[in-house]
């Protein structure tokens, strides 16, 4: 099975700060893969990268197998570029394509601190995410032209709301669900989108432990059922050690380490990064 | 469907206020003596007219800043734009000499009127069917003008957020106006002159052989085009594309990473909200029976803001009440404290030229400091809702 998402030398600079610096990793298809790392490691930077929220200084980002992301820095940014690899793409075309576009290509994702629409109720929330794939247009859609597309896309929002036992707060204003709640409504609206590759940043910040132990399955589940790959950001260790298949590490927004769950976890690297070392040693 | 059983009371409820406009309206034909408010020259139709036509615009400028989140000032620009279009394009060819006479007559003889006529004949129900056609016309294609331009203005001016967008587009509708008045136009536009002598409210009046007015139709016509107008937004608000403006407001980057384009439904929300803005624009020209761009400044885009605020951002019923209250005030109830007044040989002091504006003022204070959610919110009325809670009530009566 080939690669989900592909990233190949990616940096992302900001000014004089290299937030992300030369990151390369493979998320398999259908995989749970997680991006772990200490605060301000760049982990969320290197998503945005790949959302489109960003355009990274240099590199190559390809989902399934296809060119989604390319860049090198020209012009101010070459003279500023602090990153590697500044000629490696230089002669191939750049792609920047806006979020949508990728939530379009197959992409989806979740936010940490959690961003659902606030004056709407839960059903709305997944039903806008609907949005994007229906083949109507503004007129039929104002003209009511799109009756069964528009009951279809109904259906299978709540369709997707009884799946994540959401049905019974369809009516509630998202923003009063409780925090566990919003987290999971966040999932379903990222789920309805049809996605094949689910980007969840810290998706357990803020759980407790129970939350956090009934997360993993959630996640495992859901990896089954839409037949997902998974690409996780993630602090709570208990989590990642449980759920994902592989571990990437960075640090200071270069890579650390990567292995599998046993590997990471007794790297002397990463437990310096986490736990911190004293100058004198 | 269940969308359509709940949106029934609703076109009830507005074929009934349409009628009622028109039984208003014609109340002074049927039953004599009627008191000063009821007759045709009573400032209640002039109100009722304005606040038609300003409607409109309102729900229009909602559409963008309440529902799509842009804070766009431009609505004033878009519908001189439309006001400027209906009139240059209504004006018939013989009075055009007599409009333009101080640039030597129009640029271009055209006028949609004297073609229609041509086709149905001037006279009777062949001039009325003329008329209305080329009416129709004349305002789709005051909206179409109105909405080209909004995209061209669009296209950079979209990239821009909240505060800078509204100066942004401020800035543009000042440009407008000042180029419709630049005295080298003044053979299309006629200068800083007003454009007269098309068709407005008052002709659709039916009068028979003798030139006496049989049934009065000139409130009943605003109403009516706003009323479709409105319905549009409402059923384009209630859609898909509505969800999908709604959520750019509520949070842009949740929107787009959803899948929402944000340029495009930006686009989109402010070529529409521009589109009836233009044909607002024209049934204002109708509404004063002129053109001219003096008409068309910030101030006036002020006024809309202002009703938007007090209906509720984000809520048409809010805006439609607003603009009711907002105009009956500005142009009538309050208009007593613009002159002297005395009781017995008291006269009352402060009333004078201008205090009007002073009191209002403070009214717009009192609304923003206090009821800074307007007066509807973001919620909307609603007819069937209502009528089973009193269906409710009578129940438990009887």
């Amino acid at each position: 099975m080939g690669n989900a998402l592909r990233l190949e030398n990616v940096t992302m600079q900001f000014g004089g700060v290299v937030s992300v610096n030369n990151l390369s990793l493979e998320v398999p298809e259908h995989k749970i893969i997680a991006l772990i790392g200490p605060n301000g490691a760049g982990k969320t930077t290197a998503f945005n990268c790949i959302t489109g929220v960003y355009q990274p200084t240099n590199g190559l980002i390809e989902f399934m197998g296809k060119p989604m992301v390319r860049n090198h820095p020209t012009g101010k940014s070459l003279k500023t570029y602090k990153g590697e690899h500044a000629d490696k793409f230089a002669k191939e075309q750049i792609l920047a394509p806006t979020p949508d576009e990728i939530t379009g290509l197959g992409i989806a994702r979740t936010f940490q601190n959690i961003r659902l629409w606030k004056s709407m109720t839960v059903f709305e929330n997944v039903l806008i995410a609907k949005h994007q794939h229906a083949k109507q247009n503004v007129f039929s859609a104002t003209f009511r032209r799109n009756l069964a597309e528009e009951k279809r896309m109904r259906d299978e929002t709540m369709e997707l709301l009884v799946e994540q036992d959401l049905e019974t707060y369809k009516d509630e204003l998202a923003v009063s669900l409780p925090y566990g709640l919003q987290r999971r409504l966040e999932i379903a609206r990222a789920l309805a989108t049809h996605p094949s590759l689910l980007l969840l940043d810290e998706p357990a910040a803020g759980m407790n432990p129970l939350e956090t132990s009934m997360l993993a399955d959630f996640v495992r589940q859901i990896r089954e059922k839409y037949d997902l790959t998974v690409f996780l950001i993630e602090h709570h260790m208990d989590l990642v050690m449980n759920v994902s298949d592989y571990i990437y590490v960075i640090d200071f927004g270069s890579e650390i380490a990567r292995g599998v769950p046993e590997e990471v976890q007794n790297n002397h690297r990463v437990i310096e990064a986490y736990l911190g070392v004293g100058d004198e040693e | 469907m269940k969308q359509s059983r709940k949106s029934f009371p609703v076109f009830i409820g507005i074929a009934i206020l349409l009628l009622l406009v028109i039984l208003l309206e014609n109340l002074s034909a049927f039953i004599p003596n009627l008191p000063q408010v009821f007759q045709p020259t009573s400032p209640l139709f002039t109100v009722l007219k304005k606040a038609a036509v300003y409607s409109l615009v309102a729900v229009s400028m909602n559409l963008l800043n309440g529902f799509t989140g842009l804070f766009s000032l431009g609505q004033a620009g878009f519908m001189l734009l439309g006001a400027y279009t209906y009139a240059i394009l209504m004006v018939p060819a013989v009075q055009k000499e007599q409009v333009y006479y101080l640039f030597g007559g129009c640029a271009f003889d055209f006028s949609l009127l004297d073609m229609f006529e041509g086709i149905f004949g001037s006279g009777g129900a062949g001039g009325a069917i003329a008329m209305i056609l080329a009416c129709l016309i004349a305002l789709i294609l005051a909206g179409c003008v109105a909405g080209f331009f909004s995209y061209l203005i669009g296209i950079p001016v979209l990239r821009l957020k909240s505060d800078y967008l509204a100066i942004a587009t401020l800035g543009f509708a000042e440009i407008l106006r000042a180029i419709f008045q630049w005295q080298k136009l003044g053979k299309v536009t006629n200068g800083a002159n007003m454009i007269k002598g098309f068709p407005t409210f008052s002709n659709f009046n039916i009068t028979n052989g003798s030139g006496e007015t049989v049934l009065r139709l000139s409130t009943f016509v605003p109403f009516l085009i706003s009323a479709l107008c409105i319905l549009v937004i409402v059923l384009l608000i209630n859609s898909s594309y509505g969800r999908a403006f709604k959520s750019i407001r509520d949070d842009e980057i949740a929107a787009e990473a959803m899948g929402v384009s944000l340029f495009k439904h930006k686009m989109m929300s402010f070529v529409i909200s521009s589109f009836f803005a233009g044909v607002g624009g024209a049934l204002f020209a109708m509404y004063v029976a002129n053109a001219q761009a003096k008409a068309f400044t910030s101030v006036m885009t002020y006024e809309i803001l202002l009703i938007v605020v007090i209906g509720g951002i984000g809520s048409v019923s809010g805006s439609v009440i607003a603009t009711f209250l907002y105009v009956a005030c500005s142009e009538w109830w309050l208009r007593f404290l613009d002159s002297e007044q005395y009781l017995g040989s008291f006269q009352v002091p402060l009333l004078r030229n201008g205090f009007r504006m002073v009191v209002f003022s403070i009214v717009i204070m009192v609304i923003v400091l206090f009821f800074s959610q307007g007066i509807m919110g973001n919620r909307e009325i609603n007819i069937g809702g209502l009528l089973k809670k009193i269906s409710k009530r009578s129940e438990r009566r009887s």
